[in-house]
């Protein structure tokens, strides 16, 4: 009866729930990083892989597509982590961000996008053609997923692709967004990502917001403003450049 | 008061999503363009207009200042939600498409950064 109640309570409460679920992720994971790592590992870095592994684990359990959010009592984490609260978080440290660095670094920023969207786009339809695909539709698709998993299926429904191919390359898009949250504390000072200006460029050549939100969060938090508002555009780009330009060029070298 | 910077904030994320929204019906795709970059310059904008008359006071600064320390706790609940179980379970394909495309990115950022250092000597 007592655990049918908390039950109860946890789920009408969602986002409550959440809140303190993820505050004692956090009180753990900063203990972890403390005695495993001498600190060294940022607690918000082993927080995001937690959370990556508890949403595999949710993901297996139920099957659904949201993760650890999937289990009812832990709905609410979908709430807090969704894209109105990250985005309105994202904004929020803009505040007291440094206009001049954001004007300075404004034109690589811009370009930065653009080789981003074409850089990944030619890498993943490679990867495609290596694997076997030949038909334009499905390597352009592919390829789109790599760009992120926004920009896949919608290059994907744009040119007609099969469900199979359009859920590649969500699929590619995932493995991106997942691979920039937890690579990128680790090769941070390897890339130089430690002033605006780099990760501005960041920001653009990844592209994936919850990629670029996670790695940046676990990296230098004061970074966010400049790496977010170059991403922001990116996907913008990718589902203008993958379905035109980029398809025909797809095209034209598959003849 | 705490709610003027929380209202401040809610309003610059609402016309930046409306303005990216409209971008993109403008080039004819359906996403929000920019939304983000776009409220953060208004955002930017607003609080360094610098006359007296729409000044901050710090108790409504702070109305902004708790949704940016709530940043990385929204981010880990993000990473919470990710559809981890199908990356993972998507194949090869997508497996070596994602991690290529990081790994070159990753790759072109110290070249770019040197780039635009150079061009402002």
């Amino acid at each position: 009866m007592i655990s049918g109640i908390i039950e109860e309570v946890l789920a009408n409460n969602a986002l409550l729930t959440a809140f303190a679920f993820v505050g004692l992720l956090s009180l753990s994971t900063n203990k972890l990083s403390d005695v495993l790592t001498k600190g060294r590992v940022h607690g918000s870095a082993v927080a995001i892989a937690l959370g990556l592994v508890l949403a595999y684990v949710g993901g297996a359990l139920t099957g659904g597509t949201k993760g650890l959010a999937d289990i009812p009592i832990f709905a609410g984490v979908a709430f807090m982590g969704g894209a109105m609260l990250r985005d309105f978080a994202i904004v929020s440290t803009a505040f007291g961000a440094d206009l001049s660095a954001l004007k300075k670094a404004g034109l690589v920023g811009s370009l930065s996008i653009v080789i981003g969207v074409v850089l990944s786009f030619v890498v993943g339809a490679a990867v495609a053609v290596a694997f076997g695909y030949t038909d334009p539709v499905s390597v352009a698709t592919i390829g789109a997923g790599a760009a992120t998993y926004i920009v896949g299926p919608v290059t994907g429904t744009a040119l007609g692709a099969s469900s199979e191919v359009i859920a590649l390359s969500v699929a590619a898009g995932l493995i991106k967004s997942v691979t920039v949250m937890i690579g990128t504390p680790f090769v941070a000072k390897w890339i130089g990502l430690n002033n605006p200006t780099s990760a501005m460029i960041y920001g653009g050549l990844m592209g994936t917001t919850s990629g670029v939100a996670g790695g940046l969060a676990a990296t230098d938090p004061k970074l966010v403003p400049y790496g977010a508002m170059t991403a922001t555009f990116y996907t913008g780009v990718g589902c203008l450049l993958a379905p035109s330009i980029l398809f025909i060029l797809v095209r034209f070298i598959l003849g | 008061m705490v709610i003027y910077g929380v209202a401040l904030l809610a309003f610059c994320m609402l016309v930046g999503t409306a303005s990216g929204k409209l971008i993109g019906v403008l080039i004819g795709i359906d996403a929000n363009v920019g939304g983000v970059g776009i409220a953060m310059l208004l955002l930017l904008f607003l609080t360094n207009i610098g006359s007296e008359r729409f000044k901050l006071k710090p108790i409504s600064e702070s109305g902004i200042a708790f949704w940016t320390a709530m940043y990385i706790p929204i981010v880990v609940a993000m990473a919470a939600k990710q559809d981890v179980y199908s990356a993972i379970n998507g194949g090869m394909v997508a497996l070596v498409a994602g991690l290529l495309a990081v790994i070159v990115s990753f790759a072109l950022i110290p070249v770019l950064t040197r780039m635009s250092s150079r061009s402002d000597d």
